[in-house]
């Protein structure tokens, strides 16, 4: 087949020069304004510099393995039992945590396991002497399991829908029990999203900055990120940022290698699901097991948003309401994070088809760059921070006049990078499953192109690009990488007006703030889940 | 759905647009608390615009580093006259960027150990303090000493030299008392710290939220509580060895030199007009004649017995030394 | 415009493999054979002979490493599946599982189901040929496997091209039903003309319709000729032992051959 001149390669192309556009720019920005004063990227390779490496990959390991693990399990119990009431809630519930910003998360839960928590007098009977809460590895370790499992367990989700109907359908034929089950037609498809998952995972959590800080108990507990973060913003030093930008994202890649090898390619669902959706008879046992799982990993997520939903109603709501700079930062909050989610489902979406037209085109040969680029390579924006790609391109474009002008589209587009790697991880499962099923039938009859697209994609991708688009928005929703670092009047969103009612003694505004955020990242998931429901498909 | 369009259309029009207005315009940059409505900026605006008949613009960013940043990317091109809201351990690198100049008129500026810089003017200062928790601390610590030393199970939150204000505010006063035995003071303060988070926000919102009786914070906070949320709760202690000074200023940069409104609010920013809104707006000391006597609950707020405070050029020649090694001290 | 297409075609294309060699992994094959023009041509041969890789060098699924294709005597080697002069039948996803079965027929027409009022007329007529009618709005899953395959049938009928490429389209329904669809095969055969290459492994469907037949061994045309040869005897001592011991006998003949 001749795919090189495939349309869909032709967009992933595009996608990813948009992606290396926007890193590259910046990055020549930083290096530019860096170049006569390399100094400081040499000093940045001390001593200290080894400790915080091995910090920083410790807690991201560690972080991962703690959200994955538990994660297969939850989504697998979900899997298992795929109606029942609150079900849809609680994976809405399950794209919140994203939305929050670092401190509004840490603050959740601590007010739950924190030395002055609900929990702290339980713990501190239990222990015999003061709870000393969870400050140290494991207060960043909990924390990043709040915003991780529920992630995880979502997109894992996501690859067990994949799994053909006939397969269940055998499955109960064959009197397959839980645990062949599992490890004959569950776990091939974990598997095969386990590296993609993990290793957005380990991406999160290799940049994690305001939780390792607030939580971590001391400078002992430091990540790169947070000596990018001091290298613009005290330092001023752009070739110090790109130096360390550069060995996070080498750090990267190399585990992203390792994780690859854990992978197994999938196939997707490559036959008619002819079987209706109902198939599953789970035994008495296995439900209970089931229940418990759900409910402790429901706990785990809705206690601390709990807690930030108490602090928020002690807020007086109705002032904060009522003002216009608030209005308006969530009016902004909302729309930019709309645009970004927008986008981001775009570009997501090239690289997916991109990726599965090179696949297809390769058949039994070795991946091309191209194709690893377009797989996990979009992904690595991750782990650059958005206030990289900010200052860099403050830099470049600040002789061609106002450059904060262009705060918000810097905003949407950096946004609309980051929250790639989700966007991707949704939707790719279910559109190669797709292809599998129709990509002879299309060569055949000529279906390309937007017909392709309206007819074939749309309907199997309508579902996944809507979690897609729910995990995109929550993410920008409650970004503020690239505002934090100069600030612009223009672009007053939700997250910067709470950080600064934080900053002025107005706690319990800050903490209405957050009410106010989830309720919007709530309401924009549930808009995005009822856009993805289709008829009955 | 409009609205939404609309508002995100209006907001990146907004910034693009630059107002052609014919009156005289004076543009200020500060951090987003001044301009905030509560905050000193909207009184500042509307007194100042009175008196020279002329458009004031705030152009906000989110603190005294931030704004620092902001002029150093724009350059020479700043559309600023006027920076307000850097603070006395930033005006050294300031300088060095050669993008303020220095003012005409020296400014009457009363601060504590007064005032001679020839491009910087105070309009308010504060001191930075261990703030406790009345309900959980019976005994505050009577000095830096005592603290250093105290209890282990007291703790107390800090924030982080490296990306905080008030943090790098802890690590010069450490320094100014202990001198070279300022890592072992570390060293035994450690077992006392409960975290050390990036800024000041997150450290004062664990100590509100009861996880540590004491945050490194200003002497002025327990004001904000009492005059705002009428209580006495939080305090600070006063300490033997006096407490470090934090001191705000502003400059005029090379291009607000041209406007002579720069100038004029300089003139201004001394006098009992902008001082007067100072201390229950920005909850810091007025810099400068007042006309309104202070807020009783200032005069409750500790003294403190000595100011502590390094040079402009002290700090700028040592800071990365001084944090380097804090932080062997600390991440052991 | 695609290339070869003949709307309405009367007649079949002759179909020529001109030394064409492939290999997939590490079993090279290598073809050289002619399908008569509007004849039915049963393809039989083992697992594994190239059967299938057949089919798809001939639907553009695959692309040949040396040699051409021809199509009515056309090279289509640089035409994309959609342009050749080519329906095809697949043994399984002939169907698109949202699309309804008048959706899935009239794919056969437009790829962006731009249909005119004649292309709805053609499409109608088609979904009653293969005994359809009344299904019009049904989704494939609510269709039977015979159903679905008819549905796919009645797509060949409105793509309307010289060739049709059947996989193994009946090879999992059981016998009395894929005599119907062997025979409604024949049928539109009978009325349309087409040349039509038969992918099977049942003996009895080859001798039911297959007027010539072509069977592979090991990657290679082993033997050709007509299917009255084939199965009186005439066939490579090969074919003899892939379709079993009597096979050949002229009393296993009798099963009827009907021709519409």
């Amino acid at each position: 087949m001749r795919l090189a001149s495939d349309p869909r390669v032709t967009a992933g192309i595009t996608a990813l020069a948009a992606v290396a556009l926007l890193i590259g720019g910046a990055f020549t920005g930083l290096l530019f304004e860096g170049a006569h004063d390399l100094s400081g990227a040499w000093a940045a390779l001390d001593p200290y510099l080894l400790r915080v490496v091995r910090f920083t990959l410790w807690q991201a390991a560690l972080s991962t393995l703690l959200s994955v693990g538990p994660a297969l399990l939850v989504a697998r119990a979900l899997s298992r039992h795929p109606r029942f009431f609150g079900r849809g809630f609680i994976l809405q519930l399950f794209a919140l945590p994203l939305a929050l910003p670092a401190i509004v998360a840490a603050l959740g839960i601590l007010a739950l396991y924190g030395r002055a928590g609900y929990f702290s007098g339980l713990l501190s009977a239990v222990g015999g002497q003061g709870w000393p809460g969870i400050y140290g590895l494991s207060g960043i370790l909990v924390a990043h399991v709040f915003f991780n499992l529920p992630l995880s367990s979502r997109l894992f989700l996501e690859a067990l829908q994949t799994i053909p109907a006939d397969q269940w359908r055998l499955a109960s034929q064959l009197g397959m029990g839980p645990r062949p089950a599992f490890r004959l037609i569950e776990w091939p498809m974990l598997r095969a999203a386990l590296p993609g998952i993990a290793g957005l995972v380990f991406m999160l959590c290799i940049t994690s900055f305001t939780i390792v800080l607030t939580l971590g108990g001391g400078p002992a507990a430091t990540t790169l990120e947070v000596g990018i973060y001091q290298a613009l913003r005290f330092d001023f030093d752009p070739a110090r940022a790109v130096a360390l930008t550069l060995l996070q994202v080498a750090l990267t890649c190399l585990v992203m290698l390792c994780l690859t090898r854990l992978g197994a390619n999938t196939t997707g669902d490559a036959n008619l699901p002819v079987a209706p959706r109902r198939y599953l008879s789970v035994g008495a046992g296995e439900t209970i097991l089931n229940i418990v799982l759900i409910a402790l990993a429901l706990l785990f997520v809705a206690g601390p948003m709990a807690a930030t939903l108490a602090a928020g109603l002690g807020a007086d709501l109705g002032r904060l309401a009522g003002e216009a700079t608030v209005r308006q930062a969530t009016l902004t909050s909302a729309g930019l994070a709309f645009v970004s989610a927008l986008l981001s489902v775009l570009l997501s979406l090239s690289l997916t088809i991109a990726r599965r037209a090179l696949a297809l085109n390769r058949r039994a040969g070795p991946r091309s760059l191209l194709e690893h680029a377009a797989d996990t390579g979009a992904g690595l924006v991750l782990v650059v921070p958005p206030i990289v790609i900010g200052a860099g391109w403050f830099l470049l474009l600040r002789h061609a006049g106002d450059v904060f002008a262009i705060a918000p589209i810097m905003v949407v587009t950096v946004n609309a990078v980051m929250a790639m790697p989700f966007a991707i991880r949704a939707i790719r499962p279910a559109y190669d499953a797709a292809s599998e099923r129709h990509e002879r039938l299309c060569a055949l009859l000529g279906i390309a192109g937007w017909a392709r697209f309206r007819l074939v994609d749309w309907p199997s991708l309508r579902r996944p690009l809507a979690t897609g688009f729910a995990f995109a928005m929550a993410l920008s929703l409650g970004d503020l990488g690239v505002i934090a670092l100069f600030g612009s009047d223009s672009v007053q969103t939700l997250p910067y007006l709470l950080l600064a009612r934080m900053g002025s003694y107005r706690t319990e505004d800050a903490a209405g703030l957050a009410l106010l955020l989830g309720l919007v990242c709530l309401a924009l998931v549930l808009a995005a889940d009822w856009l993805g429901r289709g008829e009955k498909a | 759905m409009r609205t939404l369009l609309y508002s995100l259309v209006s907001a990146m029009v907004l910034a693009a647009a630059v107002p052609a207005f014919a009156k005289d315009k004076l543009t200020v940059y500060t951090y987003e608390s001044f301009t905030a409505d509560w905050g000193p900026g909207p009184v500042v605006k509307k007194e100042f615009e009175a008196e020279c008949g002329c458009d004031v613009e705030f152009v906000s960013v989110a603190d005294g580093v931030a704004l620092l940043n902001r002029v150093k990317l724009e350059g020479g091109s700043t559309k600023a006259d006027i920076v307000l809201g850097l603070d006395t351990n930033l005006t050294a690198e300031a300088k060095a960027t050669g993008l303020f100049s220095p003012h005409g008129a020296v400014a009457d500026a009363k601060v504590p150990g007064g005032w001679s810089d020839d491009t910087f003017v105070p309009f308010d200062y504060g001191y930075f303090a261990v703030v406790y928790d009345t309900e959980k601390l019976k005994t505050p610590p009577k000095s830096l000493k005592e603290l250093v030393e105290g209890s282990a199970d007291e703790k107390i939150v800090i924030q982080d030299p490296r990306t905080s204000t008030p943090g790098l505010g802890l690590l010069l006063w450490v320094k100014s008392v202990y001198g070279d035995k300022a890592p072992e003071a570390w060293a035994k303060l450690k077992a006392k710290v409960l975290t050390v988070t990036p800024g000041w926000s997150e450290a004062y919102g664990l100590f509100t939220k009861g996880e540590a009786p004491m945050v490194l914070s200003y002497t002025t906070s327990p004001a904000y509580h009492m005059v705002a949320e009428n209580t006495q709760r939080y305090q600070a202690a006063s300490f033997e060895e006096g407490e470090y000074l934090q001191i705000e200023v502003a400059g005029i940069t090379t291009s607000g030199a041209k406007n002579p409104l720069a100038e004029k609010f300089m003139a201004f920013m001394t006098g009992p007009k902008f001082q007067d809104a100072i201390p229950e707006t920005n909850w810091m000391f007025p810099a400068g004649k007042t006309d309104k006597p202070l807020n009783p609950a200032f005069d409750k707020l500790v003294k403190p017995t000595k100011t502590l405070l390094f040079s402009a050029d002290e700090v700028a020649a040592n800071r990365k030394a001084w944090v380097d090694e804090w932080l062997s001290v600390m991440s052991k | 415009m695609p290339i070869g297409v003949t709307n309405g075609a009367a007649s079949g294309a002759e179909v020529r493999l001109d030394k064409v060699s492939f290999s997939y992994g590490e079993a090279p094959l290598f073809f050289d054979v002619d399908f008569a023009a509007s004849k039915i041509t049963a393809i039989m041969g083992p697992s594994g002979s190239g059967k299938s890789t057949l089919l798809n060098l001939v639907a553009g699924f695959e692309a040949p490493q040396a040699g051409r294709v021809l199509i009515g005597g056309v090279d289509v080697g640089a035409a994309l599946p959609s342009a050749r002069p080519v329906s095809m039948v697949f043994q399984e996803n002939n169907l698109f599982a949202h699309l309804s079965v008048e959706q899935n027929v009239g794919l056969g027409r437009s790829p962006s189901l731009r249909l005119t009022g004649d292309d709805r007329a053609d499409i109608s007529e088609a979904i009653a040929r293969t005994g359809l009618a009344g299904k019009e709005k049904r989704l494939p899953r609510e269709l039977s496997g015979g159903e679905r395959q008819r549905v796919a049938l009645a797509r060949v009928l409105v793509r309307d091209r010289p060739v049709l490429l059947l996989d193994e389209p009946f090879a999992s329904l059981g016998p009395a039903l894929r005599d119907d669809m062997l025979d409604l095969v024949a049928g539109v055969h009978g009325e349309r003309g087409m040349t039509v290459l038969f992918v099977t492994h049942q003996p009895q469907d080859a001798r039911r319709i297959g007027q010539n037949v072509v069977f592979l061994d090991k990657g290679a045309v082993a033997a050709a000729g007509t299917a009255d040869d084939f199965f009186a005897g005439a066939g490579p001592e090969a074919f003899r032992r892939y379709i079993g011991a009597g096979a050949g006998d002229p009393v296993s003949r009798d099963i009827a051959r009907k021709r519409t």
